[in-house]
């Protein structure tokens, strides 16, 4: 231990700024070591092989305007696969894998009882709370940039790779064809903040982990159903799902950041939110898991 | 414990503690003392309060009414500073079953603000070594069995040198090795100046480890105090071989105490004379030298003679009363 001062074993709480960060560390090792975010990593990473395979396999080509956004341009460009794949996993894969992680944060760590030895050791309920949401927004990323990686690698290996035609007309290269796939992914993983806040507030709700992904997962199909209502077009601005395909301004020259600005801003309205939620219960909960 | 905290002559203190859930209340009013060094024993039978109590203790539950004071520092106002010093077992271990024994004790201990990344390998090899678990420090939690669960969950609260442990029965599910294992520990850093408190409905394990003992009986604290004051608040038995029964039963009589006949305890004093069973009333005690100069005084022949506390378990039964009916 420390030679500090005082009873044995304690050491004065500013000596070490470095133990946030090895909860932190410990979190995501928890998180990415464990089977279950390697599966869903895994399925992921299906998805653009699978649409690569099944563009490469059939013997008509696509007709423009059918499947997905992009479906067509595969065979001239493998670049597209990923941006294909991110559209294809938006509106469900990406919430679904999202609702599981968040909807896990506490209710998980209640549900094995590991939570009230968190508490005692003592972790602290609000740094508990950021590190978990950090956990979460990191699963965000990893999750869009395997889809976005997985993509790139199974364009490359089975289509011809070029310039890319812009939705504005203007061609790029390889290189700056990249840089706005990653755009795109980060677009995405901003997308879901939101949502992954939605699904930490939820879990400090319950000791069962299961019903917290699931609810979280059912507020994503809900709310992208309100999304197509017509009749509540007056509540669309505000839902959480309403930019997430939103991203074709990334593949514009110049780049118009609008929808990201204001799908990033809608994102924070919505962490706070549910931020606050999150803290007003855990901070009160009796944890009697 | 900051500095500033004057040193606390009691490690735990309440005062009218009280938890409800919905209206029937599961700690009622409570008002525990347990002094520091000591090793308490907080018995009671199942379903009488002694894990929310504890749950209160250690902040994971608000109290509906009443004051905690651990460590000197109030609960769970000063939960922070008051917390790095108490090891805890709460309702059994918990772990996460994909880590391995040795993963799962680093990752806890990270949750301490004031634990050392720099030591923590260390520590944990030194607490898996301490229970006996240093060949399963690899293995999978999902692969341990009961009782190697409940050696890990003890290795967790040893992560740190601490002031207070908190053990929730910490011999559920071991085998009598572990259990004496257990019971050895808990001497041994009781020795070192560690406060022990430690819960359990097993009246031999309590009578064999612990220097104090509060009693529970439906969320009440029906008793508490050193062991040996809730033995003596019991009867104590007397009990004496003679020829002459007659006269020692007046004699006894005339002391304040009852006495029946009763089986002559084998390897017998002899073949004439009878054997005595004398108790008094609870409180009411007479010195033994009192009752044998009496006797002798008036001729009766004692041939054997002795003394017996009163066993920890019939004061218990007489606590929390017999039966086998759990309140709830
Ligand atoms: N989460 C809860 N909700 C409602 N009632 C509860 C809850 N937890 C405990 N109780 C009630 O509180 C009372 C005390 O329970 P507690 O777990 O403290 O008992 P205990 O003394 O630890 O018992 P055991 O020896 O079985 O561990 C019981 O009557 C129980 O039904
Ligand atoms: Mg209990």
């Amino acid at each position: 231990m420390d030679a500090a001062p005082g009873p044995p074993g304690v050491s004065p709480a500013s000596a070490l700024p470095s133990s946030s960060w090895s909860l932190m560390a410990s979190e995501l090792s928890v998180l990415f070591r464990r089977l279950r975010t390697w599966a869903m990593l895994l399925a992921l990473a299906a998805i653009p092989i699978l649409i690569a395979a099944a563009v490469k396999l059939s013997s008509h080509p696509v007709a423009p305007g059918r499947g997905p956004p992009f479906l067509d341009r595969i065979t001239q460009n493998g670049l597209f696969v990923g941006v294909t794949a991110m559209v294809v996993s938006v509106p469900l894969f990406l919430p679904l894998t999202v609702g599981v992680v968040a909807g896990d944060t506490i209710a998980g760590e209640a549900n094995l009882g590991t939570l009230r030895y968190l508490l005692v050791a003592p972790a602290g309920r609000v740094r508990l709370l950021l590190i978990k949401y950090a956990a979460a927004a990191a699963f965000c990323l990893a999750a869009t940039l395997t889809v976005a990686a997985a993509g790139a690698l199974a364009g490359v290996a089975l289509f011809p790779v070029g310039p890319v035609i812009l939705l504005s007309g203007d061609t790029i290269g390889v290189g700056e064809s990249a840089v706005r796939s990653l755009l795109i992914a980060a677009y995405i993983a901003v997308s879901l903040l939101g949502l992954s806040a939605i699904g930490l507030a939820i879990s400090t709700f319950t000791d069962v982990p299961v019903g917290a992904m699931a609810a979280t997962i059912v507020l994503s199909v809900v709310s992208q159903v309100a999304d197509n209502l017509p009749q509540l077009e007056w509540l669309h601005p505000w839902l959480f799902s309403h930019y997430w395909l939103g991203f074709a301004d990334l593949l514009r020259q110049p780049i118009s950041w609008t929808s990201f600005s204001d799908n990033a801003l809608l994102q924070a309205g919505y962490i706070v939110a549910a931020g606050a939620l999150a803290y007003g219960k855990f901070t009160s909960k009796d944890v009697l898991s | 414990m900051t500095e500033a905290s004057p040193p606390a002559e009691l490690a735990i203190e309440t005062q009218g503690l009280s938890k409800r859930f919905g209206h029937r209340a599961a700690v009622d009013g409570i008002d525990l003392a347990v002094p520091r060094g000591s090793v308490f024993g907080f018995l009671g039978p199942n379903g009488s309060g002694k894990t929310t109590t504890i749950r209160l203790l250690l902040g994971l539950a608000a109290a509906t009414h009443g004051h905690i004071r651990v460590l000197g520092g109030e609960m769970p106002r000063q939960l922070a500073t008051v917390l790095p010093n108490v090891g805890s077992l709460v309702e059994g271990p918990a772990f996460y079953p994909f880590l391995s024994g040795a993963a799962n004790l680093r990752r806890l201990d990270s949750a301490d603000l004031h634990a050392s990344p720099r030591t923590r390998a260390a520590r944990v090899d030194e607490a898996l070594e301490r229970v006996g678990l240093s060949h399963a420090a690899g293995k999978k939690v999902r692969a341990y069995s009961l009782g190697m669960k409940q050696r890990l969950g003890i290795a967790h609260a040893l992560l740190r040198p601490r002031e207070l442990l908190v053990l929730d029965e910490p011999t559920n599910g071991l085998d009598p090795q572990g259990t004496r294992e257990v019971r050895s520990l808990v001497r041994s850093l009781s020795a070192g100046g560690t406060t022990v408190f430690v819960s359990s409905h097993l009246l031999a394990e309590v009578e064999q480890m612990c220097t104090h003992v509060g009693v529970m009986s439906v969320g009440k604290l029906v008793a508490q105090g050193t062991l040996h004051e809730l033995r003596a608040a019991g009867k104590a038995t007397i009990r004496l071989h003679t020829p002459d029964i007659e006269a020692a039963v007046r004699v006894l009589s005339r002391l304040g105490l009852q006495s029946e006949l009763s089986a002559p305890p084998p390897g017998s004093y002899g073949p004439d004379g009878q054997s005595l069973v004398s108790t008094g009333p609870p409180g009411h005690e007479v010195a033994p030298e009192t009752i044998v100069a009496a006797l002798v005084s008036d001729g009766v022949r004692v041939r054997g003679f002795g003394v017996e506390d009163a066993s920890l378990e019939e004061r218990f039964v007489s606590l929390t009363g017999e039966g086998f009916d759990i309140a709830g």
